[in-house]
């Protein structure tokens, strides 16, 4: 109990508004349950209302949509179902007293709240890996962002953030901002790619011939100078290793510096209660519908795992919502032999992490290497899916049936030539 | 005259390398990939690009400085700057409802993607 600020009471809070808190929010709400759903943005939407290319919902809604027109479709779900929702509000703590009781302290322009609830479902999404974070050195200067900075600069807040440009990272983040800058203007002197391959889908790569932007692939920058703000930035050559090469720097003159280098599931508030982190993706240890270590508290969407589709995204803040559903149901956890899932040959990242084997389940998984005709195997129960590409940059999903699985101990997921 | 181009295609993740042979303007050989869908987006990459166009427009009196917008059909490519130099001049006025048409181009619809 905190005294003097006001209680308020749920079955289930939902913190972060983007697609996976939305959609929790939804289903939740559609279960019956009592939800107050959370967002310090100013708006719901998380990243979506940023992402203003086309590439959203193929598969959720069956249509090709916009970020902000994804966004939209599930905002208006949440107020025809009559959802309870704040934005401007920022959670500060969340406190696990027992399995059913469990609050959320956040700030609000109208003050502090406690919101007391059975559960909790974690959609915070992830954080950007900033400069520092990939061994960038040289002067304090403005003008260099993070990809979601210059985004939101840019298409929230119409400000193009540079003039000449240059873009660390070709995943298809980078690329869709290359892309970005180009039309707005801009002349984007140059993608820099650590990797000896591009780290985006082949679609977005094309992006670079449609503006004639150059790629260094095997290349980093490892230095920014300027007097107030960017004026070069240095590259160097790597070699397989990923070792720089002496001899092989050069400078490219610009005026800003975008770096995305990554997204990092945002896990401070589940480590803070004890929730057990998995190092592969960054984000926490679920089952099979997405209960964190911490019995009741629950995680969806990139505070997950990296998601590129937000299709998946939604999917999983669902699965959460049925998650709470059946635990405020059932009083709390009940005990189960929970079957383990292991990452084999060729996978580099794997979720949930243990099933129950009593219902139908996704995985959702990347591979360490490109392949192509590899075939998805998890040997103990003999499940066997071809796949005709698996590389990196995309997700793959796989269905695992309850019957599949039912009576196996362990399973071990391994991307193999066929 | 006869032209080669090579895409990676973007139909779907397979990416097949193809070659499309062009000459005076019409496509002459496709090689390279695994399925129709391939072939006749890349075609039509080799003759004549097209893309949807997005970008954000100034808005007065919204919540945000701008909304956004996109092509309500793909665009030929060579046209895209002159478009984008329309979309910088415009101006539109609170409210905007998403998925109306804030302006028209060359017969080309703009399409509000967000609210304002
Ligand atoms: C540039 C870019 C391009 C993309 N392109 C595509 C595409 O073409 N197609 C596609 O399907 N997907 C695409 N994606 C991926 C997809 O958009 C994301 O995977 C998805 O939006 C993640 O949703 P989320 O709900 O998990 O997180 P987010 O959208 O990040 O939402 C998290 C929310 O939590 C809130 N929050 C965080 N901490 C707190 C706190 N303490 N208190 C209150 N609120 C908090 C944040 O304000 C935010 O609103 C793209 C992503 C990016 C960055």
């Amino acid at each position: 109990m905190f005294p003097g600020i006001p209680m308020l009471n749920y079955d289930v809070v939902v913190i972060g508004g983007g697609p996976a808190g939305m959609a929790a929010a939804a289903r939740a709400k559609e279960l019956g349950l009592n939800v107050l759903l959370l967002d310090e943005n100013d708006y719901l939407g998380g990243i979506l209302p940023q992402c203003i290319h086309p590439g959203f919902g193929l598969h959720y809604f069956r249509e090709e949509l916009t970020g902000p027109e994804f966004a939209a479709r599930l905002a208006k779900r949440l107020v025809e179902l009559g959802v309870e929702y704040r934005t401007a509000a920022r959670v500060m703590e969340i406190r696990n007293y027992s399995d059913l009781e469990k609050v959320v302290i956040f700030t609000s322009p109208s003050g502090a709240y406690q919101a007391w609830a059975k559960a909790v479902i974690y959609a915070a999404g992830a954080r950007e890996r900033h400069a520092f974070e990939i061994g960038i050195v040289g002067d304090r200067v403005a003008g260099v962002y993070t990809a979601g900075e210059a985004q939101t600069l840019m298409d929230i807040y119409g400000v193009l953030p540079g003039k000449e440009i240059v873009i660390v990272g070709s995943g298809d983040v980078g690329l869709i901002m290359a892309r970005r800058f180009a039309l707005e203007g801009a002349k984007v002197k140059a993608v820099i790619e650590l990797m000896p391959y591009p780290g985006g889908l082949a679609r977005n790569v094309m992006i670079l011939r449609d503006f004639d932007i150059p790629l260094y692939l095997s290349h980093k920058v490892v230095e920014v100078r300027g007097k107030g703000r960017v004026e070069r930035v240095k590259v160097v050559k790597v070699d397989e290793n990923l070792n720089e090469i002496p001899g092989s720097e050069f400078w490219i003159e610009a005026d800003a510096l975008i770096i995305s280098a990554g997204l990092v599931p945002s896990v401070k508030k589940l480590t803070a209660i004890g929730v057990e982190i998995d190092p592969s993706t960054g984000g926490p240890v679920v089952n099979d519908r997405l209960e964190t270590s911490v019995p009741g508290v629950f995680a969806a969407g990139n505070a997950l795992l990296i998601n590129d589709l937000v299709d998946y995204v939604a999917e999983q803040g669902e699965l959460a919502a049925e998650g709470a559903k059946e635990f405020i149901e059932n009083g709390g956890i009940e005990s189960r032999k929970w079957i383990r899932v292991e990452k084999g040959e060729n996978v580099r990242l794997l979720a949930p992490h243990r099933l129950s084997g009593e219902r139908d389940v996704y995985l959702y998984l990347r591979v360490a290497r490109p392949m192509e005709d590899v075939e998805l195997r998890i040997p103990e129960v003999g499940k066997r899916v071809k796949l005709s590409l698996a590389t990196p940059a995309e997700m793959l999903r796989v269905k695992l049936k309850a019957e599949e699985i039912r009576d196996a101990e362990k399973l071990t997921v391994e991307v193999v030539r066929e | 005259m006869t032209k080669t181009y090579r895409f990676t295609c973007i139909v779907c993740p397979l990416g097949c390398s193809i070659e499309v042979e062009v000459e005076h303007g019409k496509v002459k050989d496709v090689k390279g990939c695994k399925c129709p869908r391939g072939k006749e987006w890349a075609s039509q990459e080799a003759t004549s690009p097209r893309r949807v166009v997005m970008s954000v427009v100034h808005v007065e009196g919204g919540a945000l400085p701008t909304v956004s917008v996109k092509t309500a059909e793909p665009v030929p490519k060579e046209l895209i700057p002159e478009l984008m130099k329309f979309l910088a001049g415009l101006k539109l006025k609170a409210p905007v409802e998403i998925g109306e048409v804030v302006a028209e181009w060359n017969g080309i619809k703009i399409v509000a993607t967000r609210g304002a």
